[in-house]
């Protein structure tokens, strides 16, 4: 039998779509904007002046402060200005003004509240002020908490609900999806049925429910893992009755029976040669898929029935913004969901790009 | 079409029956019961509580109370008791209903008129800069929750020094008679939940519009349309939308159930008369028949929406008739 001549410079199919991709504006921002938001969710309590439990006294509804360069016309290093107390010639209230006599000068890597950074107790921060000033460029809630910190540190729950969430549903979906088209006859209808029924669910009502049975005394933690499991149990159905459909459409392909002939079992050919076949579909359907997840957590953190303090999300950081008073007085308490927006606005971005790059048809 | 139709609404109720178990089962497991709260009451005896708890029913095991709800509901169209409000089910959701329903449907229809025309526009005219924007304001749509666009259209009435937020009413209209001056005042506060609601809504069928009027576009029909001489208008209206619409009607019975799951968190925000505080109130609160009652209602407008748009996209076209 005479060897094939190897294709010498025929590129990879994977090196083919990341060409393809690479062609797509708004793809290439949206990948790079989804690693600028993931590193600062990592690097965040290095980035964040203060931790984000840290409640300063007498600060609270402090707005957002300006970094400044220009003092007194005079061109300096970047400082902020720190706050006097006064009371308000009319109501008597008291009230934070900006101080505008002394300049405060934002140092880097300084040292503030210790904190472990993979599992490595540190107490470097990217920037802060000396002691007995403050820095709150995102402002501070009622409890004088940096609006800054908590974002930050909100992102790690935010942007991994929706990593993890996938993975779990991905996980079920693919495999019943994979048994259901693989095997047919009373499997597949019973776990069709599953999946309709599931599909059947009015989502955001079901989500609510079943948020309500993550009890009330659990840690925080317990509660992260409960809502994630919560969006995942909800979210692999679809997934599944679309897998079923592909693998239906595989069973009868070549290398199918092949893998069958030799005989690898059942789950074997599933796992390791129908769905590696599946592989871009697949990771294109997981990158669209995680903006839902985001927004799930978000909804019901905002509610109030997703994540708890002490624990902190994009999602709970708005409820604090909920009240119409708040609303108006302290606008800057919305920054978060201008987060929200970032993350799925990029996960879209990034998803349409990879789909268009790894559909080969319809060129 | 007729047998159909009917085939279709009998295969609801065995789902439906599954969903009413599952939803119940869920509201079941929650720790802690209705009751709970006078136990921390020092106004309430221990007897007392249990009292009520034998009153309502909730010392049955809760296959008893399950089976009850059910029976009342197929024989007498009876959807329990309210435990937070003390009347029947059906009587509190009556009129939240009614708000809920038209608020979706007036969404449905904005984000219709605003969408197509859309998809439309940058489907003919696809590399223009307005093009480019519609599609970006079409991504900007699909990324900002409704809850979120909701907070950002309050927060910005508030601050051109707005008061017009919240409700669907100002107070002097809440309990007035009909009249213009308050339909006037309805449509003031309406657009502020309209939009937030709409914004995905048209996000997502601008794209669709313009993604099946592309495909529509490199048909042959439309070749022959254009050899044949007819004029370019024509040729759109007759021959290229009427086809690149009908993906749309079936999307169109699709986004009503969750256009009311929507209007759950929405209305939380904007304090609107609709089912989703009262869900949310109830479900916190585990007054258990509302909370079923209301999430059957919205599987049940889920399962309606799914048919209509069956049925709509088989009134619009008749390839799928006569398949």
């Amino acid at each position: 039998m005479t060897a094939l001549p190897a294709p010498t410079s025929t590129p990879s199919p994977w090196a083919l779509a990341w060409r393809r991709y690479r062609k797509s504006r708004l793809g290439v921002i949206g990948g790079w904007l989804l690693i600028l938001l993931y590193a600062s969710a990592l690097l965040a309590p290095f980035l964040a002046p203060y931790s984000i439990t840290a409640q300063h006294e007498g600060l609270s509804y402090q707005p957002p402060q300006r970094l400044h360069i220009v003092h007194e016309g005079q061109v300096r290093t970047p400082f902020v200005y720190g706050f006097k107390q006064e009371r308000d010639p009319v109501t008597f209230a008291r009230k934070n003004v900006e101080d505008r006599e002394t300049p405060i000068p934002v140092q880097l890597l300084v040292r503030g509240e210790p904190y472990r950074f993979l599992g490595v107790p540190t107490t470097l921060h990217l920037f802060g002020v000396p002691e007995g000033a403050y820095f709150f460029p995102l402002g501070t809630d009622q409890l004088g908490r940096d609006l800054l910190s908590r974002t930050l540190v909100g992102g790690q729950v935010s942007l991994t609900v929706g990593v993890i969430g996938v993975l779990i549903s991905f996980t079920i979906g693919i495999l019943l999806g994979g048994v259901s088209g693989y095997f047919g006859g009373w499997v597949d209808n019973l776990i069709q049925r599953v999946v309709e029924v599931l599909l059947s669910f009015p989502r955001l009502p079901i989500l609510l429910a079943l948020s309500t049975l993550i009890p009330a005394r659990w840690p925080s933690t317990w509660v992260y893992l409960g809502i994630v499991a919560v969006l995942a149990l909800i979210g692999w159905a679809g997934l599944a009755r679309v897998v079923r459909g592909q693998v239906l459409a595989a069973r009868g392909l070549e290398y199918v029976t092949a893998a069958q002939a030799i005989g690898a079992r059942d789950l074997r050919v599933i796992l390791r040669h129908i769905t590696p076949n599946l592989s871009s579909f697949l990771v294109v359907t997981a990158t669209l898929a995680l903006p839902g997840y985001i927004l799930g957590e978000s909804a019901l953190s905002f509610l109030g029935l997703g994540i708890k303090e002490p624990m902190t999300s994009w999602g709970l950081l708005l409820k604090d913004a909920q009240n119409f008073q708040t609303l108006r007085l302290y606008p800057w308490l919305l920054i978060p969901g201008l987060f929200i927006f970032l993350a799925v606005l990029a996960f879209n971005f990034f998803g349409d790009a990879l789909r268009d790059a790894a559909d080969t048809q319809s060129r | 079409m007729l047998t159909y139709t009917l085939r279709r609404i009998l295969g609801m109720i065995p789902t439906l029956l599954v969903i009413s178990a599952v939803c119940f089962a869920v509201i079941k497991l929650q720790p802690g019961s209705f009751t709970d709260q006078y136990l921390e009451d020092p106004r309430f005896t221990r007897e007392t509580a249990a009292a009520i708890s034998r009153q309502l029913g909730l010392d049955q095991p809760a296959l008893v109370q399950y089976g009850r709800w059910l029976w009342g509901v197929v024989t007498r169209l009876d959807f329990g008791y309210s435990f937070l409000q003390n009347r029947p089910v059906v009587s509190v959701i009556g009129d939240l209903l009614g708000w809920t329903v038209f608020l979706s449907l007036i969404t449905l229809l904005f984000s219709w008129l605003v969408a197509v025309p859309l998809g439309l526009y940058t489907a003919f005219n696809r590399h223009g800069w307005p093009a480019s924007i519609a599609n970006f304001l079409g991504y900007v749509g699909l990324a900002i929750p409704d809850f979120l666009a909701a907070l950002l259209l309050v927060a910005l009435v508030l601050q051109l020094g707005g008061t017009n937020v919240g409700g669907l009413f100002s107070p002097a209209y809440i309990d007035a008679p009909w009249s213009w001056a308050k339909v006037a005042d309805l449509l003031g506060h309406l657009w502020i939940p309209v939009l937030a609601l709409g914004l995905e809504g048209v996000a997502g069928l601008m794209r669709q519009m313009r993604a099946s009027t592309l495909d529509v576009l490199t048909q042959d029909y439309i070749r022959t349309a254009r050899a044949k001489g007819l004029p370019q208008h024509r040729v759109i209206w007759r021959h290229a939308v009427r086809n690149a619409i009908n993906p749309l009607i079936s999307l169109a019975g699709l986004s009503l159930p969750s256009l009311i799951s929507g209007t759950i968190i929405v209305s939380i925000v904007l304090s609107l008369p609709t089912i989703g505080p009262l869900l949310y109130d109830s479900l916190l609160n585990k007054d258990q028949y509302t909370a079923l009652t209301l999430l059957m209602l919205s599987a049940f407008l889920l399962l309606v929406g799914n048919l209509l748009a069956d049925l709509a996209l088989a009134w619009a076209d008749p390839r799928v008739r006569y398949a």
